[in-house]
């Protein structure tokens, strides 16, 4: 008998299995001790496990909002408040993040030794200090150092900046803008099929066409034909100093801008040594062979460095956004009403319930980061080099 | 033929200097400053910004700010620049926290002896390694003990009095001490034959990672009582260490698991050649080549976990930010954010680079390219 144990012990596939199931039963103890010490909690406290909470009124103002919302709306329509305003941050963070952080790469490339030099500095100093200080160190000089409404910073008498946010002129739509918007959307797909066609040409027939600036042509007139096809349909409110604070205009509070800016510099920082190393990692063989069949510098660029560190590039630079995004979950230090701080801040707070609003919470960001790096895996696939 | 000023019979040329502008302080500047005219308007730029940095920041910081003064308005009458006088006068709990006066070379010697604790981890070639790597082992009692107290006439000290950077360096050290040996296994775990081991250890590091630490801080602050048996109550620092363990904790495995995918698939089957056993091949075979891989980028994690530290103020523990933070809440001291933070910034701006200098010396010494 023990010789048939010590057989199966030693047989590799039997092996596996026996321990896989020693595993499945220490798993199953683990999380049964688990749910167990919950409901013993749960009902030592006289605390049930409900999601009814949602739909209660939440009982609390929020100061910037994207959807309708006021403190009569129910805890959930509050967590979608706090989740649009997590994504207007990341939106903004991302956009400012790549164009600075490309800026900054390019820098880092060059062979300009004091451009290069300031542009290594910051980035240092910008990475190695954590993202929190960044957040708090502009909220605080917002507040802080900014002048008060009455002596606002004032910008060609359109936009003001004061310690109590930025104000800037706010476009309002009038009677016609349908328009505009149809316009708008014609001119990017346009541009979409423009650049696909031009992309086939050039591989069929090696012509290429000035595809960047005819797009951008197109997108800026083609919405101003619309304009002013129908007489101008768009009007701007401008912020006026109306007592001890401005009116009207469309207001940027102190915390956004705080947060925004902070996560854009310092995300911006690790973007450009991921594109300075991308662009690094193209073998110089690459730039040689197509200096010396005659391409220009920037045909070189375009043609051969950048369509191969784009490899190089595109999965790591994927990663920042989404760490950008997880980082906007410090609002909650400065006080921006985003999904933490909403959700995983206040209801919890107000309704006592830390179980079911953490979990909606974590569920929530799981799936945003699952999704984003699936879709990078399809693309990773997508771009894979093919092995010959 | 008339060897004159141009030419010279053969052999006899002399060594002339290289031509005017090419070499010395000249050369240089034109090949790296003003190459082109796109080169040379970059430069000026770059000076143009560098003087207006300089011009602002040289007075602010230093001449016109205030070392000492007793609150912010007494700053403000000496002079206009930073009021340093808010880091001057709360120094020590920046250092210490709320550690008690009379104990605090208990913080310095452990703070002394991690140094020595740490010498043979970080410097491969260092004399007595051996011997050394014994104290390591049990520096971590001897920290707790120092620290702590408790026993040997040791006055207990409760750790909410832990507090500036002390706390950031208890946090970090530890979790980073163990987020390593727990990251190796979760790689093993990913890249494991065994379905089951290979899920669970996937699910792990995927939720770890999908989700921003301050929310893992919450649920160690808010729920983890939960999940304990009825009754237990535990103290938060520790209950914070466990999470910032786990969440480096996956982020390291990550980046193991990448240094083993690096490994030749030879490698594995000489291993298997000449008969080792799964825990022989990974001994000897893999993880040492895979640490070794993945040590730029494991360093690159620590650095990540030491700066995260600073989230703990969130859920209301004191390190160096939250004494800032608590200083700021002082009405004496109301408004003088900007030194604050950027005193705090320094402070962590200077471990990390530390660090991150660290990781390259050790790249390179580890490196045998022939480059």
């Amino acid at each position: 008998m023990s010789f048939n144990l010590l057989k199966i012990w030693r047989n590799e596939k039997s092996r596996e299995i026996i321990v896989q199931i020693i595993v499945l039963i220490i798993f199953g103890w683990f999380i049964s001790w688990l749910v167990g010490n919950v409901s013993g909690n749960f009902e030592k406290l006289g605390k049930d496990l409900s999601f009814e909470f949602l739909f209660i009124p939440a009982g609390y103002d929020i100061n910037q909002y994207l959807i309708s919302y006021n403190n009569r709306d129910s805890h959930l329509r509050a967590a979608v408040v706090g989740l649009l305003n997590t994504g207007l941050v990341a939106f903004f963070g991302i956009i400012i993040a790549t164009i600075f952080g490309l800026f900054l790469g390019v820098l880092r490339l060059s062979k300009n030794w004091l451009a290069n030099r300031i542009a290594y500095w910051y980035v240092e100093f910008t990475r190695n200090v954590p993202i929190l200080l960044h957040i708090l160190l502009w909220h605080g000089i917002i507040i802080n150092t900014l002048p008060h409404p009455k002596q606002a910073i004032d910008i060609l008498d359109v936009s003001y900046l004061t310690n109590r946010g930025f104000y800037i002129p706010k476009p309002i739509a009038e009677a016609g803008i349908e328009l505009f918007y149809l316009f708008t959307i014609i001119a990017i797909i346009f541009a979409i099929l423009f650049n696909k066609f031009s992309k086939k040409r050039q591989e069929n027939t090696g012509k290429q066409m000035p595809v960047f600036w005819i797009n951008l042509m197109v997108i800026i007139l083609f919405p101003c034909i619309a304009l002013l096809l129908n007489n101008f349909p768009i009007s701007f409110s401008i912020p006026e100093l109306k007592g001890f604070n401005f009116r009207g205009g469309l207001h940027l509070s102190p915390e956004l801008i705080a947060l925004t800016f902070a996560l854009a510099i310092y995300t911006a920082a690790f973007i450009a040594e991921i594109v300075r190393a991308g662009i690094l990692a193209i073998h110089k063989g690459q730039r040689e062979a197509a200096e010396s069949i005659g391409l220009k510098p920037d045909k070189v660029m375009n043609l051969v460095i950048l369509p191969q560190a784009r490899r190089v590039i595109i999965p790591p630079l994927t990663s920042q956004y989404l760490n950008l995004t997880k980082n906007s979950s410090l609002a909650i230090a400065i006080g921006y009403m985003d999904l933490v701080a909403t959700l995983g801040g206040i209801s919890l707070n107000q309704t006592g319930r830390e179980m079911e609003t953490m979990v909606l919470v974590l569920l929530i960001y799981l799936c945003i980061s699952l999704s984003i790096s699936s879709l990078m895996n399809w693309y990773n696939y997508r771009v894979k080099l093919v092995d010959r | 033929m008339v060897f004159g000023k141009n030419n010279y019979a053969p052999g006899t040329h002399p060594d002339l200097p290289p031509p005017p502008g090419t070499v010395g302080v000249v050369g240089w500047l034109k090949n790296n400053l003003f190459s082109s005219l796109s080169n040379s308007i970059l430069t000026l730029l770059s000076l143009y910004l560098l003087y207006l940095l300089i011009e602002g920041g040289l007075s602010w910081f230093v001449v016109d700010a205030v070392v000492s003064a007793n609150d912010k308005p007494g700053c403000r009458k000496i002079g206009n620049g930073a009021c340093w006088a808010v880091i001057v006068k709360r120094f020590d709990q920046f250092i210490y926290g709320f550690y008690p006066l009379a104990e605090r070379w208990r913080i310095d010697t452990s703070f002394f002896l991690l140094f020595i604790a740490a010498a043979p981890l970080l410097y491969p070639d260092i004399k007595f390694r051996k011997y050394m790597l014994i104290f390591s082992c049990f520096y971590p009692f001897i920290a707790f003990i120092l620290i702590k107290g408790g026993v040997f006439n040791l006055l207990t000290i409760e750790t909410n009095l832990f507090g500036g950077a002390m706390l950031t360096v208890i946090i970090g050290v530890t979790s980073i001490a163990c987020s390593l040996p727990l990251g190796i296994l979760l790689a093993l775990g990913r890249q494991s034959r065994l379905k089951l081991v290979k899920l669970l250890s996937v699910c792990f590091i995927e939720f770890m990672r999908g989700v921003p630490l301050i929310t893992l801080l919450f649920v160690a602050s808010t729920m983890l009582n939960y999940f304990l048996p009825p009754g237990t109550n535990f103290n938060l620092l520790i209950r914070v260490i466990i999470m910032m363990t786990f969440f480096s904790a996956a982020y390291i495995a990550e980046v193991i698991r990448g240094g083993i995918q690096a490994i030749p698939k030879g490698q594995y089957e000489a291993a298997d050649a000449i008969g080792l056993t799964y825990w022989q091949t990974t001994r000897f075979i893999t993880l040492p080549q895979a640490l070794k891989i993945s040590i730029p980028g494991i360093v690159n994690t620590f650095i990540g976990l030491y700066k995260d530290t600073t989230l703990v103020v969130i859920i209301g523990l004191l390190d160096p930010l939250g004494i800032g933070r608590a200083a700021l809440a002082d009405t004496k001291w109301n408004g003088l954010s900007t030194e604050t933070y950027l005193f705090v910034a320094v402070i962590f701006f200077i471990s990390c680079f530390a660090m991150s200098r660290y990781s390259l010396w050790l790249e390179k010494k580890l490196s045998t390219d022939h480059n």
